[in-house]
């Protein structure tokens, strides 16, 4: 029998129906529209916000040296907050109670003390002792004991050199962040597998490989959103080195303006605008921080959805 | 190659392990089976030393397990000696375990470059070699989710091996897979056993201890209840408890 193209079945008919409606949606929208509108309004109508004078300043040498200033402390702050953390917190969940208990010490009373306190005490060390030096713990008692004189240090730095400025607001917030990252760091280990510690002892890995190599890795994805959120509060905790004092960053310059020239607003909504563009870079950061480290994660793939990928990168065979 | 006399192990005061007596020789591929509960995975893990045996002793090799025995005192080793006692024993785990952040290539190259230090172009190579053995040459890059269950496994038995392992220890390798993919990773135990490797298998597939094993070990309540060739205890057991635990599996 030939083929008879003329009386081919017809193909399945495309679905066409009535997409339900959802008025409760278009009045949200408009309720939303109208909201906006209100408050472009005022942004644009009221007196108080002396928008040229506001551009004109807020590009200033000080200003953009204050923004230089704050990133600066941020990065810093948090890099070393970061590796204090994840030293506390490998040494929180150590077998040994001295190492353990020290650490908890740490967390307790770090995360516990404000900030500006903690940085008017870390402006003011050169208070507690005159002079800090390198050496062997307790000596001069030893020594006196021993019936010799002299001491077993060298390399003396005076106290009020020192502590003061940078280097003490550096200081305050590192020591404050550690026992915060800590906290995060111990969480993101203990949410890894035990499982991979099994596989990595089975293989013959020593603890500290099977930590720098399997477990932190993996730990990492829920260690980074945490501590975006930190970064953001580091960011703007920068602003309380003023109690050190420190007087070269963004938040102070702003003010400083602001109550010279009694455009108070101006300058505060300046700081909103300049805070806000400093975290939404530090927001693209993390971004690209967490893509790195969720390589192998998610769901597992389906037959379908490596199928569909594969097509994708047409030709790339693994 | 595995000398176990009286091992007892406790949790807490769950006595597990109740005085097991075993000898594994070499090439021979000893299946374990048994009731859950009996003890019979805990067993496998003081081989290498994952768990700390209460009493008994337990040898690999000649050598006591996470113990020295000197001057008639036992001495705990330390933790870089218990790691080094472990690089002759490889262990394969119901759940995988692969390291999801790396590739299966890097899985496999992971244990030879960091813990043996051997350079990373040979790790490659080795790590190749070892996929393509197991029937993964062409998947070497994927990373685990990226593979099926049964894929997975496999990858998870390269791993071990390229090693080099003295014994292999596997905790029920097929017991988290679909059905259908329990034979592809059974295939490469199978061709495992036949190039001579010492193998402790816990596991429910009696066909492979059937076919595959030397001997077939029951182990009920943290004993074990009777031990023999598989073709043997399958078709005629001579205990009650061994009796009833068939007739509920076969």
């Amino acid at each position: 029998m030939a083929a008879d193209t003329t009386t081919r079945p017809a193909p399945p008919e495309q679905i066409k129906a009535v997409p339900v409606r959802h008025p409760g949606r278009w009045i949200a929208a408009v309720v939303i529209g109208v909201l906006v509108l209100m408050f472009v309004h005022m942004l644009v109508t009221n007196p108080v916000f002396q928008w040229k004078f506001m551009v004109d300043n807020m590009f200033s040498p000080p200003v953009l040296r204050g923004a230089r200033t704050t990133l600066v402390m941020t990065v810093l702050a948090m890099l070393l907050g970061v590796l204090l953390g994840i030293i506390v917190a490998i040494m929180r969940l150590s077998p040994n109670p001295i190492v353990s208990g020290a650490a908890w010490a740490y967390v307790w009373f770090f995360r516990a003390i404000p900030r500006i306190v903690l940085l008017f005490f870390c402006a003011n060390l050169g208070a507690l002792y005159g002079t800090y030096d390198l050496g062997f713990p307790f000596d001069h008692q030893i020594m006196g004991w021993l019936g010799l004189s002299g001491d077993l240090r060298f390399l003396g730095l005076n106290g009020n050199q020192i502590f003061k400025g940078f280097f003490a607001g550096l200081l305050g917030l590192v020591l404050s962040e550690g026992a915060y990252m800590a906290e995060i760091v111990r969480a993101g280990i203990q949410s890894v597998d035990p499982g991979q510690t099994e596989a990595a002892s089975a293989l013959g890995m020593s603890r500290g490989k099977t930590m720098r190599r399997i477990v932190l890795p993996q730990a990492m994805r829920v260690i980074i959103p945490p501590t975006g959120n930190e970064t953001i509060a580091m960011l703007k905790d920068t602003s309380l080195l003023i109690a050190v004092p420190v007087t070269s960053e963004l938040n102070f310059q702003l003010r400083a303006i602001g109550s010279r020239t009694f455009q108070i607003i101006p300058m505060a909504v300046a700081s909103i605008l300049w805070y806000l563009a400093l975290s939404s870079l530090l927001m693209v950061g993390q971004y690209f921080l967490e893509k790195r480290f969720s390589r192998g994660f998610g769901a597992r793939e389906t037959r379908n959805q490596r199928a569909e990928r594969e097509a994708r990168t047409v030709g790339g065979t693994h | 190659m595995v000398k176990a006399e009286g091992v007892r192990k406790s949790f807490g005061s769950l006595e597990v392990l109740k005085g097991i007596d075993l000898e594994v020789a070499p090439r021979e591929v000893m299946c374990v089976v048994g009731p859950s509960g009996s003890g019979k995975s805990t067993f496998l893990r003081c081989v290498n030393h994952l768990e700390k045996i209460n009493s008994g002793r337990l040898y690999v090799d000649g050598h006591l397990v996470g113990y020295r025995e000197k001057g008639g005192k036992l001495h705990e080793l330390k933790d870089s000696e218990v790691a080094t006692q472990r690089q002759d024993i490889g262990m394969v785990f119901q759940r995988f375990n692969l390291f999801p952040h790396m590739t299966a290539l890097e899985n496999v190259m992971e244990a030879p470059s960091q813990v043996k230090g051997l350079r990373k172009d040979a790790c490659r190579d080795q790590g190749a070699a070892l996929l393509e053995r197991v029937g993964l040459g062409h998947r070497i890059h994927s990373y685990p989710n990226q593979l099926s269950g049964g894929q997975q496994q496999r990858v998870a038995i390269a791993r071990a091996l390229a090693m080099e392992p003295k014994l292999m220890l596997f905790d029920e390798p097929t017991s988290a897979l679909d059905p259908e993919l329990v034979g592809e990773v059974l295939d490469v135990m199978r061709g495992l056993a036949e190039s001579g490797m010492t193998m402790m298998v816990v596991t429910h597939e009696m066909g492979f201890a059937r076919e595959v094993g030397d001997t077939l070990v029951f182990m009920d309540d943290g004993v074990v209840v009777e031990a023999g060739d598989p073709k043997q205890v399958l078709t005629d057991p001579q205990h009650e408890r061994t009796r009833s635990f068939l007739s509920k599996v076969l």
